[in-house]
């Protein structure tokens, strides 16, 4: 399959077959071969249909949406799976960063 | 051929406590994804056993899927039992459930 393309294709097969709340697809093959190429990507997916299922479920409910993608070339595939209840404490539990406390603050930055 | 590579496969994973299917081997990982498996245990002070599929993939693919129905390697086994391949034993590492399940003290997270 031409560049681009098969990112296409993967994005396309994932919303069809979990309906996912967040996606994403990322092409990582730059590091691997010329430009281009699509050997190499990371999805992130957060969908209701992982609910219940362990981590090995999950994951082989993505490689089997996408053998099809993986019969045609695409190499590696790293994945990460979210339910939307673990979305959203994973989001929760991000660092933000500290307010501003402005320039003349007395205990500013070390 | 296949049936009795399952069953070597299942042989192995019962006679170790932590059993890697990667390609190399823990000295000289041939891949970004079994390399970092061998990091993860290398960095938890866990020994393990592993075997190189490079040796005969076009055999240990199928014969790793029938056991498993996982279609990628490195493919990670704890006690028998399979765990998933690079990014859940990362994921597992990183939440301290691995080390649980290791009987290690899990890493306090680092603020």
């Amino acid at each position: 399959m031409p560049a681009v393309q098969v990112q296409q294709s993967i994005e396309r097969k994932l919303r069809e077959a979990l309906q996912p709340e967040h996606l994403e697809v990322a092409n990582e093959s730059h590091g691997h071969a010329g430009p281009g190429a699509e050997t190499h990507f990371r999805v992130v997916v957060v969908s209701a249909a992982f609910d219940g299922k362990t981590r090995v479920a999950q994951h082989q409910l993505i490689y089997q949406t996408l053998e099809q993608e993986r019969a045609e070339g695409v190499h590696a595939l790293g994945i990460q799976t979210f339910t939307p209840e673990q979305f959203a404490a994973e989001q929760a539990g991000r660092v933000a960063s500290p307010p501003c406390i402005g320039a003349d603050a007395k205990d500013g930055p070390a | 051929m296949t049936e009795q590579l399952q069953d070597q496969i299942k042989a192995q994973v019962s006679g170790s406590p932590v059993h890697v299917f990667m390609k190399g081997t823990p000295e000289w990982p041939q891949c970004g994804f079994s390399k970092a498996v061998c990091d993860v245990f290398n960095a938890l002070g866990v020994q393990f056993t592993a075997t190189n599929t490079l040796e005969n993939l076009d055999a240990y693919r199928p014969a790793l899927h029938a056991v498993t129905q996982w279609p990628t390697i490195p493919q990670i086994f704890v006690n028998g039992e399979f765990i998933g391949g690079c990014d859940i034993l990362i994921e597992m590492y990183n939440s301290g459930e691995l080390q649980q399940l290791l009987g290690l003290q899990a890493a306090v997270p680092a603020e």
